[in-house]
């Protein structure tokens, strides 16, 4: 909450709304935020590259600007000329609201997580609550994309995608209960304060459920299943494209954005880290880049999994463990 | 409570409201060409599609989706307790274990009966 006594003084003399004082507030937030994510969606982007690029013994882009760093400017550009392709028996209302879906879901996410001391837009008490449940309404938005493009692989790529968010949506909820357990809050901000521990290591298997199920969440590789580009061509976007197709890239990497940043606020301690306060952002972009550099290296070393090993691993694996951890948090609080 | 919804919300319009810019920079920009083949449905180079992609799922479907819904409204219940955990002690954790062990002998059912089989 940014709304000082002051600002409500002014707001007050000047016949201002309080209403009209908070939606103002949050506008500048929220463009200071989608700033921000779109700084850290060219980021990322340009990191994935040469980071697949580095394990894979190639170059990646060297083209465009300094060490080809200018390269996703380049192609939003040549997104943003292409042609916007309606498929004849394509649902026109699902298959446009689609993507927009999957990007506002991953955006909004972002609006309760603290990247410093009370540098967060909005600290709900039910923070982690919103952010494990706003996201994951993407998956509507996959399944509108697959069943909209009127086509075989889309239709399979969001049937996967159902079924995928739905398995891994238990465990990865059911591993955090430990941390708000130890906390006493569900507030984010309050979990980063509480961590005088980092509790990656008060709860190791909370950390690997939590890990794996976020790779699942985000449709990440191994858990790629939905787009699978060796069996169902593109998966739910293989009708997209221009920048219906950049929406649902923006989705995926802004996805990505609020799971690394999740993990760094529940288990690695948040702004946290020696020094003064006043460099908690650092610190938190430096554990941020640790978690993303993870989860990329991840992506390209491990094969796909199949669906059913991935249903297995989520049903029979990581629920079961999540539960372990509830019960052995329980007993060593209790004792 | 009211600040939170207006938050939410104007999240919500930049959000639509760069969506919307967006495809309305691109609507400016392209070139639109009207083409039969680039109209269709992608299926492995034919023209049209050979059948309907709207198939029906099997029923396996339905049944992972019933054990969602169980196991969110238990973690749904897990959040308050686990708040409050600190100040309630070991009978909490006994009360509790008793209602995760009711859901895991359900789940051990499924799983048994073959339910989690995805073939």
């Amino acid at each position: 909450m940014l709304t000082s006594v002051e600002l409500v003084e002014f707001a007050a003399k000047n016949g201002i709304p309080i209403w009209a004082l908070d939606a103002s507030i949050a506008l500048v937030l929220a463009l200071a935020v989608f700033s921000l994510c779109g700084l850290g969606v060219i980021v990322l982007v340009y990191m994935e590259r040469k980071v697949s690029a580095d394990i894979q013994l190639r170059l990646g882009p060297t083209h465009v600007g300094p060490r080809g760093s200018l390269q996703l400017i380049a192609d939003m550009i040549k997104l943003l000329s292409k042609e916007d392709v309606f498929p004849k028996h394509a649902d026109r209302w699902l298959f446009r609201l689609a993507p927009a879906l999957v990007f506002i879901a991953a955006f909004v996410g972002l609006m309760v997580i603290p990247i410093g001391p009370r540098l967060v837009v909005q600290d709900l008490s039910v923070g982690l609550l919103y952010v494990l449940a706003i996201p994951s309404i993407a998956v509507a938005g996959l399944i509108m994309a697959g069943f909209g493009s009127y086509n075989k692989y889309a239709m399979m790529g969001g049937l996967r995608a159902a079924a995928q968010m739905v398995s891994y949506e238990v465990p990865r909820a059911l591993s955090v209960i430990g941390i708000v357990m130890l906390a006493g809050s569900a507030k984010l901000s309050t979990i980063v304060d509480a961590q005088g521990f980092w509790y990656i290591f008060l709860q190791p298997i909370g950390f690997m459920v939590f890990l794996v199920s976020t790779l699942a969440e985000i449709n990440r590789v191994p858990f790629d299943m939905p787009e699978a580009e060796s069996e169902l061509v593109h998966g739910y976007s293989t009708e997209y494209s221009g920048m219906r197709y950049a929406f649902f890239l923006f989705g995926e990497y802004i996805a990505l954005i609020s799971a690394a940043a999740l993990t760094v606020v529940l288990f690695l301690g948040g702004w946290h880290g020696p020094g003064p306060e006043l460099l908690g952002p650092i610190w938190f972009a430096i554990k941020f880049f640790g978690v993303v550099f993870v989860i990329m290296w991840v992506r390209w070393t491990l094969p796909r999994f199949r669906i059913d090993q991935v249903m297995d691993l989520g049903w029979k694996v990581l629920l079961p463990l999540a539960l372990l951890n509830i019960l052995i948090t329980g007993i060593v609080m209790s004792i | 409570m009211i600040s939170e919804i207006i938050y939410f919300s104007v999240f919500v319009a930049v959000g639509l409201t760069v969506v919307v810019l967006m495809l309305g920079i691109q609507k400016l920009l392209q070139t639109k060409r009207h083409s039969d083949a680039k109209l269709s449905v992608y299926e492995c180079g034919n023209i049209d599609v050979v059948s309907d992609p709207r198939i029906q799922i099997k029923m396996r479907y339905y049944i992972f989706g019933l054990l969602l819904i169980i196991f969110d409204v238990e973690m749904i219940f897990l959040f308050p307790w686990a708040v409050v955990f600190k100040s309630l002690g070991l009978v909490a954790l006994i009360e509790m274990l008793v209602f995760i062990m009711i859901l895991l002998l359900g789940l051990l059912y499924a799983w048994r009966k073959g339910v989690l089989k995805w073939t």
